[in-house]
C-alpha cells in the first residue's frame, strides 16, 4: 500500500512542479489519441451513418464486420500496422514506423470500428419515421442525414468518450509502431510499461495517476455536454 | 369526380402503384384534390392508407404512376424537391427533434433557408394558432402528447404548404385532448384554406373534418365522396360495416312500388352474413322502373351456394308472402330503387332504430315495427348499443337514461321500429 500511497504523492508532485518529461509525454499522448479520436469520428460517422440508412446486400455481415472491430485487440493491430510500415512492407517507402504517426494511424485503426459500430446503433435507434418527416419538411438528402446526425448527438458523444478512452489507454499497439522512443513516441501508457518494468513503481503509478486523471477529465467535460443537452 | 369539377386539381394521382415484397400494396386508378378541399382516408389497418399519403407526397417510390401538382407533372414538369416543398406532412407521432418547441416549429423553414426575422414572426404566429406560446421555450422530450402533436401542426403549418398530408394525427390521444385539437385543426384548416388529407382509422373525426371521404381496402379505394353519401348510401357491404352501420341483413326484394320496396329477410338464420362482398361498382342504386309486382326467376349465381333450409331462396318466390305470414320471414319495407328477385342487404343504422316496451301502445310512423327480444346490452359511451332480436339482427342505440326509464335488460320483449327510409339497400353482387 506505502508503493501506492507514494506513487500518488510523486504524481502530485510531478503534476505540479510541471516535469517538463511528464508534460511532454502527456501533451503527446493527449495530441496523438486525440488526433486518431478525430479522424476516427469522421470515417466511423460517415461509414456508421451510411450502413445505418442503406440497405444492400450482405448488409448483416458488415454490420457483424463493424462489430466484431469493436472489439478489436490492440496488439493484433499493432501487428498489422507494423507490417504493412515494415521497412520491406508494403508502405515501407514512406518511413514512419516508430514515429508519432505511426501512433495516430493504429489508434486511428482501433477507434474506428467503436465510433463506427456506436453510430449505427445510435442512428438505428431513431424512428424510422423520422425521415420521412424529415423528408416532408422539404429536407435534401444531405440535409436529412445532418438533421439524423443531430438527432444522434447524445449517443454520438459517447462514441466520441469510448472511441477517446479506447486509444488514450491503450499501450500494444503504441509500443509496437511507436516504440517507446523517450521525447518521441513515448506516450503515457507505454512509458507505464516501462517504468513497471524497470521496477520504478513510484514512477508507473504516477503517470497511470496522470492517465486516469485525464481521462477523466476529458470525460467530465464530454458528459457536461452531454448532459447539458438533455431535458431535465 | 364529377363531371361539373369547376377547378383544376391540386393535387393529382394517375393510375399509382406502390409495390412491397412482390405484393402491389397500393393500386389507385385516379385520384384528384381540388385546393381547399380536406379529405379523409378511411378504412383498416393495413388498408394502404398510410401508403397512400406517402405516394402522393412522393416520400416513398412509385411502383408506376404520376402525381401532378397544379397541372405539372413531379419529376418531369417540377423535380420532387420543389413539390416537397409545397407539403407538409403530420405523423401519428409527433415525431420532433431533440431541442425546443420554438426551434421545432422553426425547422421547417430553416430547412428552406429563410431569413431569421421572419421565421420569428411565422413561428411567434404558429405558437398562438395552436395554444402553445408558453412552452416556447421547452424542450421538447418534456411534451405530454397533445402538447407534441401541437408542436408537431405548428410545425406544418408553419411552412404555409399547400397540401398538408395528415396521417392519423390524433390516433395516439387520449379524448379530450383529441377533441381540442380537432377544434384547433379544423379551424385552422379552414381559416387559412389548405388543402389536406388525412388517414385515419376514427370516422368520427373524416366525418367532422372532411368535405369528402376516400374509403380504402386492400390498397385500393373502394368509395370517394361527401361523407353523407358514405355514411348512408355505402356501394358495398365492406363500406356499410366500416362506417358502423350496425345492422346489415340480407334479404331478397319481393316487391317494388314507387320507390318503396318491400324485402324479404329469412328468420333467425343463425349464420351471420357473407362477409366476402365483390368490391367496387356493385350496388349503385338503379333508376329501372320497378313497378312489376311478379317476382322474376331466379337468378343463376345466387342460387349456386344456398343451404337448403333457407326458406327465401329454397322457396319458390310466388310464395314468399305466404312463408311471412307463417312466421318465416320478416318483410321490410325500405325506401329505394331496386328490382324485384335482386338479392340485397339491407342496412340500418343504429341510430334510426327507436325501442320501446312491448307493453306500450304507440303508434308509430315508422313502416318497420318488429318485436324483438334483447340479446345483449353493451355500453357505448353516453348510450348503450342494444342488440335485438327480431327474427333477424338488430342494433340500437339507447341513452342510459332510457335503458333506466323503459326498464329494458336482456331477454326482455320489446318493439323496435325503424322507417323505410333509414333502411339503405345494397344490391348483392
Amino acid at each position: 500500500m506505502d508503493i501506492i500511497f507514494e506513487g500518488i504523492k510523486q504524481a502530485l508532485s510531478l503534476l505540479i512542479s510541471l516535469d517538463p518529461e511528464v508534460m511532454g509525454i502527456t501533451w503527446l499522448s493527449l495530441k496523438v489519441s486525440g488526433t486518431a479520436t478525430l479522424i476516427s469520428l469522421f470515417i466511423g460517422i460517415g461509414i456508421g451513418t451510411a450502413v445505418a440508412l442503406t440497405t444492400f446486400p450482405g448488409r448483416q455481415i458488415v454490420v457483424s464486420l463493424i462489430n466484431t472491430g469493436m472489439a478489436l485487440p490492440p496488439v493484433v493491430v499493432g501487428l498489422f500496422v507494423t507490417i504493412l510500415l515494415w521497412r520491406n512492407g508494403p508502405f515501407g517507402a514512406l518511413e514512419i514506423l516508430y514515429t508519432p504517426l505511426a501512433i495516430i494511424i493504429a489508434q486511428a485503426i482501433i477507434a474506428t470500428p467503436i465510433v463506427m459500430g456506436i453510430t449505427l446503433a445510435a442512428m438505428q435507434q431513431l424512428p424510422r419515421k423520422l425521415r420521412l418527416q424529415i423528408l416532408a419538411l422539404g429536407a435534401t438528402r444531405f440535409q436529412m442525414v445532418w438533421l439524423l446526425i443531430k438527432e444522434a448527438k447524445l449517443s454520438l458523444m459517447a462514441a466520441v468518450m469510448a472511441g477517446f478512452g479506447g486509444v488514450i489507454s491503450e499501450v500494444g499497439a503504441s509500443i509496437m509502431v511507436g516504440g517507446n522512443i523517450k521525447g518521441y513516441t513515448r506516450v503515457l501508457t507505454t512509458a507505464t510499461v516501462m517504468e513497471t518494468s524497470k521496477g520504478n513503481f513510484d514512477v508507473a503509478i504516477a503517470l497511470g495517476v496522470i492517465l486516469l486523471i485525464f481521462a477523466f477529465a476529458i470525460n467530465l467535460v464530454l458528459t457536461r455536454v452531454q448532459q447539458r443537452e438533455r431535458p431535465r | 369526380m364529377t363531371a361539373n369539377e369547376p377547378r383544376t386539381p391540386i393535387l393529382q394521382g394517375e393510375n399509382i402503384q406502390v409495390q412491397r415484397g412482390g405484393k402491389r400494396i397500393l393500386d389507385v386508378s385516379s385520384l384528384k384534390i381540388v385546393s381547399g378541399e380536406v379529405l379523409s382516408v378511411i378504412g383498416p389497418n393495413g388498408a394502404g392508407k398510410t401508403t397512400l399519403l406517402q405516394a402522393l407526397s412522393q416520400l416513398i417510390r412509385l411502383g408506376k404512376g404520376d402525381i401532378y401538382f397544379l397541372g405539372k407533372k413531379v419529376g418531369a414538369d417540377m423535380p420532387p424537391l420543389d413539390y416537397r416543398r409545397c407539403l407538409a406532412m403530420v405523423f401519428q407521432e409527433a415525431l420532433l427533434f431533440d431541442t425546443t418547441v420554438y426551434a421545432n416549429v422553426a425547422s421547417g423553414l430553416k430547412i428552406r433557408g429563410v431569413k431569421s426575422p421572419e421565421i420569428v414572426s411565422i413561428v411567434n404566429t404558429r405558437l398562438e394558432q395552436f395554444g402553445i406560446v408558453h412552452l416556447r421555450d421547452r424542450s421538447a422530450k418534456t411534451l405530454s402528447g397533445g402538447e407534441a402533436q401541437r408542436t408537431s401542426l405548428a410545425r406544418a403549418f408553419a411552412i404555409q404548404p399547400q397540401i398538408l398530408f395528415l396521417d392519423e394525427p390524433f390516433a395516439a390521444l387520449d379524448p379530450p385532448t383529441r377533441e381540442s385539437l380537432l377544434e384547433d385543426l379544423n379551424r385552422v384548416l379552414r381559416t387559412s384554406g389548405t388543402t389536406a388529407i388525412m388517414a385515419t382509422h376514427d370516422q368520427v373525426e373524416a366525418l367532422r373534418l372532411s368535405d369528402r371521404i376516400a374509403v380504402m381496402n386492400e390498397g385500393r379505394i373502394v368509395q370517394i365522396g361527401p361523407p353523407a353519401e358514405i355514411m348512408n348510401h355505402p356501394v358495398n357491404e365492406f363500406i356499410a360495416s366500416f362506417v358502423g352501420v350496425e345492422t346489415i341483413i340480407e334479404g331478397r326484394v319481393i316487391k317494388c312500388e314507387r320507390g318503396m320496396a318491400t324485402i324479404a329477410v329469412s328468420k333467425n338464420s343463425k349464420t351471420p352474413l357473407a362477409h366476402t362482398f365483390p368490391g367496387g361498382g356493385a350496388g349503385a342504386e338503379t333508376s329501372v322502373d320497378c313497378s312489376l309486382l311478379t317476382f322474376p326467376k331466379e337468378r343463376g349465381n345466387a342460387t349456386t351456394n344456398q343451404s337448403s333450409d333457407d326458406p327465401i331462396n329454397s322457396t319458390p318466390s310466388i310464395h314468399l308472402e305466404t312463408l311471412a305470414e307463417r312466421a318465416e320471414v320478416s318483410l321490410l319495407e325500405a325506401a329505394g330503387q331496386v328490382q324485384p328477385g335482386e338479392g340485397v342487404f339491407c342496412c340500418i343504422r343504429p341510430e334510426h332504430v327507436t325501442i320501446y316496451p312491448g307493453w306500450r301502445h304507440e303508434r308509430s310512423s315508422a313502416r318497420n315495427v318488429f318485436p324483438a327480444i334483447i340479446d345483449r346490452i353493451i355500453p357505448a359511451g353516453p348510450f348503450h348499443k342494444v342488440h335485438l332480436n327480431g327474427g333477424f339482427p338488430l342494433v340500437a342505440y339507447v341513452t342510459v337514461q332510457s335503458i333506466e326509464d323503459l326498464g329494458l335488460r336482456v331477454g326482455a320483449t320489446v318493439i323496435a321500429s325503424f322507417k323505410a327510409t333509414s333502411v339503405h339497400m345494397i344490391r348483392r353482387g
